[in-house]
């Protein structure tokens, strides 16, 4: 009756390699076992169809035996609510295609946070797969005066404990050992469930076609389930739900509730366990020093002081660090570009070298060190724990426009880049929420925005003392800030509608980050963008050079300015003059849009060859002069004030950014949302500028 | 279960300790608050509150967790 499937093999006949995945709740240091397992061995993919990340690498076991570790995405529990938590539970149930059933579990434990963690080891169990305990940071447990009997944990629970002071390497031949052993019995069934849910549990098991070993813990999972999730349970033939319907209903006349029955069973063991297996004192202890902390730190006068500070920080930080390999990056673009100058005789293959594929690839690699002092910082806030600390601060703010305090951090990131602020959007469970928070945070003003305000400003006012310059500068920024968090509010009324999830937050005490981890991840995280936005940013940068460049002018003396007007590009930017002529702009502004469409700070030197100027970002001068001469054919100027805050507040709105786009598409899994982006972004820049435009001509400026 | 007044978590001043006694939630609500510990006859303390008074920080089985109060107010309490 049962289908095979590859968890009914036995792992001999899959191959040497022993395939162990680690599990465990969120911020118990499996990530730490996991790196000081597999050191470098490690690859970062996908899950085939979700945006889960998939972390594998390679290990031995205490006698030269290859392993194969899986880091399955943190979770409280098997009950899936968030597909990082769906994977988790369907490679375990051998559901994810392309991922083998584990032939053994390392389930990391925080010692300190005993009878949470052991939920998670409980459903494990229940899943009748081998586990191996790592019982990790039984030094915090300890300085907290919690001492763990292990010869009575192991007892209790059955599979191997190894004593863990992960940070620190301890444990680690042990749980070498330990994951060496070979065969290890799966564990008796553990949590003692009510006898008529039990029953109900074989009844249903029997229905379901998969392999036997699994067919008792699927079976809980689903009777688990509340009616909405069940309804959207696509693994399983529509009389497997009605049948979990109908033992649901039997249940419930029974008085058991069947979604909270097996919880309170397993937390019920838990006690039990733990009562038997730690020694303590009372159960409200002393304050600790994490406690102390967050009563600065989470204040209500210094904490706002500190996560003002703190973020004030991170930024000086972004902006200061990163500007050198950012120069440095510029100049060694600049340098290659001249140097294939120097070898190539002038022609379309040279064009496309040097303005194509190198001024492309800069122009990602350029933000590169901004993204990955962003991603260090992130990863600190993370590893330290203050990042939940900034969630519980801003959570009571963000519930105006009904997102929740995990959504600050990803904004907030955004003004520097939206990119690791979109990628930082992973740790916001709720669906809808995610998705809300991935459409508004290009609107926060990032980096790349700044060329085109510098620019702006110096033509609107030549002369402007650094106080106006930086009050206009961070008007937009507000601009920026307003239209996030209004259309994140307009998304959850109308497009991404749902009710207010639950925010449950848990809070970690404070740790010393492990700079080795940081690093790590923030590696991890800018080959990702490299590697999937590069290659889309490549592709688009040789099609934007090609709308500039073809066809060629018939006479060849032309300018470099009659050029790109004759150009698709130029003929583009006629083309939309109607509809840019209500916010002020002639056809050069146009092509100046469509140039930048990929990366918005290109609209300066597009802007620079438009107008037949040399011109960059250093030295605007030229270009700010030549604009400000720039008069219509009637004589009137073309950059009047309404002009230049209609294109800042356009460039505040617009997507303009093809990396993000590419982002967005691997975050979201498909085109529609990215998509979608472009168009509401494009939209609300159109109506921004037109409503700066039109409305100060209606109030009689200029 | 307590011979002590029902009341609901969101109204609890700081420092106070409870234990609870049922919940008044969605299925699914009542399920998340249940896999994280706060389970019916779970003692918690409440530790602080966000500085702008929303959420709570609860200790309950010796972690801290927070919740918003509007969630907090269909957890039904006893004071201990």
């Amino acid at each position: 009756m049962s289908a095979p499937s590859q968890a009914g093999l036995p792992s001999a006949t899959r191959g040497a390699v022993r395939h162990v995945a680690i599990a465990g709740n969120p911020n118990c240091g499996k990530t730490t076992i996991f790196n000081a397992l597999t050191g470098m061995r490690q690859k970062v993919g996908n899950y085939p169809g979700v945006t889960v990340e998939k972390k594998t690498g390679h290990f031995f076991g205490s006698h030269g035996e290859a392993m194969e570790l899986l880091d399955l995405p943190g979770s409280y529990s098997l009950q899936v609510r968030s597909p990082d938590e769906a994977v988790a539970r369907d490679v375990l149930l051998s559901r994810q295609p392309d991922t083998p059933r584990p032939d053994m579990v390392i389930c990391v434990v925080d010692a300190s946070n005993l009878e949470r963690n052991l939920y998670l080891v409980a459903q494990m169990l229940e899943l009748q797969i081998p586990v191996v305990v790592a019982l990790n940071m039984v030094d915090v447990a300890e300085k907290n005066g919690v001492v763990i009997d292990l010869m009575a944990l192991r007892e209790k629970l059955g599979v191997p404990v190894i004593p863990m002071v992960a940070t620190k390497g301890v444990g680690f031949i042990e749980l070498r050992q330990a994951v060496s052993r070979s065969p290890l019995p799966p564990p008796p069934v553990c949590a003692q469930m009510p006898i008529v849910l039990e029953r109900e549990v074989m009844a249903l098991a029997k229905a379901l076609h998969v392999a036997p070993e699994v067919a008792r813990g699927e079976a809980l999972l689903l009777l688990t389930l509340h009616d909405q999730a069940l309804e959207e349970v696509a693994h399983h033939e529509r009389p497997v739900i009605d049948a979990t319907l109908e033992a649901q209903k039997r249940l419930r006349l029974a008085g058991i509730d069947p979604l909270s029955a097996p919880v309170e069973a397993r937390y019920e063991w838990i006690g039990q366990i733990c009562a038997a297996v730690t020694h303590k004192g009372g159960l409200f202890d002393a304050q600790s020093v994490s406690d102390r902390l967050d009563g600065w730190l989470t204040h209500r006068v210094w904490g706002w002081v500190a996560f003002l500070g703190i973020m004030a920080l991170m930024f000086i930080f972004i902006f200061s660090v990163a500007q050198y390999p950012m120069d440095w990056i510029d100049s060694g673009t600049a340098a290659v570009s001249d140097w294939v100058k120097d070898m190539l005789p002038d022609s379309d293959l040279r064009g496309l070298l040097t303005d194509g594929v190198i001024a492309g690839v800069g122009g990602v690699v350029i933000f590169l060190p901004q993204i990955l002092v962003l991603f260090f910082f992130l990863g600190i806030l993370e590893d330290t724990g203050y990042m939940a600390r900034a969630a519980f601060i801003m959570d009571r703010l963000m519930s105006k426009v009904g997102l929740h305090g995990k959504s600050f951090i990803p904004m907030l990131s955004s003004l520097a880049c939206a990119i690791p602020g979109i990628m930082a959007t992973r740790t916001i469970e709720n669906r809808k929420d995610r998705l809300v928070t991935i459409l508004v945070a290009p609107l926060m003003s990032c980096s790349a925005r700044l060329p085109v305000y510098a620019i702006m400003i110096a033509v609107l006012l030549p002369v402007a003392s650094s106080l106006q310059k930086a009050g206009i500068m961070l008007s937009m920024y507000l601009v920026g800030l307003f239209a996030a968090f209004g259309m994140a509010w307009v998304f959850k009324k109308t497009l991404l509608r749902g009710e207010t999830p639950m925010l449950l937050l848990e809070m970690p005490p404070y740790r010393m980050p492990s700079f080795a981890s940081v690093i790590l991840r923030m590696w991890e995280r800018g080959l990702i963008f490299l590697k999937r936005a590069g290659t889309v940013i490549l592709a688009l940068s040789i099609i934007l050079w090609a709308l500039a460049t073809f066809p060629k002018p018939a006479d060849p003396e032309a300018t470099p300015a009659e050029a790109i007007a004759q150009s698709f590009a130029g003929r583009m930017g006629h083309a939309i003059e109607p509809l840019i002529k209500p916010l002020g702009y002639d056809w050069k502004i146009g092509i100046g849009l469509i140039g930048s469409f990929a990366a918005r700070e290109v609209f300066v030197s597009t802007m620079s060859i438009v107008y037949n100027v040399e011109s960059d970002d250093e030295n605007t001068e030229p270009l700010r002069d030549t604009m400000s001469a720039e008069r219509h054919a009637d004589g009137t100027p073309v950059f009047t004030p309404l002009v230049c805050l209609g294109l800042m507040v356009f460039y505040v709105l617009a997507m303009q950014c093809i990396s993000t786009v590419a982002v967005v598409r691997r975050e979201t899994n498909s085109w529609r949302w990215p998509l979608f982006q472009i168009a509401y972004m494009t939209s609300l820049a159109w109506l921004g500028a037109f409503i700066v435009y039109q409305g100060g001509r209606l109030l009689g400026w200029q | 279960m307590s011979t002590g007044t029902v009341e609901n978590l969101s109204a609890l001043p700081l420092g106070q300790r409870g234990r609870v006694i049922g919940f008044d939630l969605p299925p699914e609500h009542r399920q998340r608050l249940l896999e994280m510990g706060l389970t019916v006859g779970a003692e918690f303390q409440v530790v602080r509150f966000a500085p702008l008074g929303d959420p709570i920080d609860i200790k309950v089985r010796g972690y801290h967790l927070s919740l918003r109060k509007h969630d907090a107010a269909g957890v039904q309490i006893v004071r201990l």
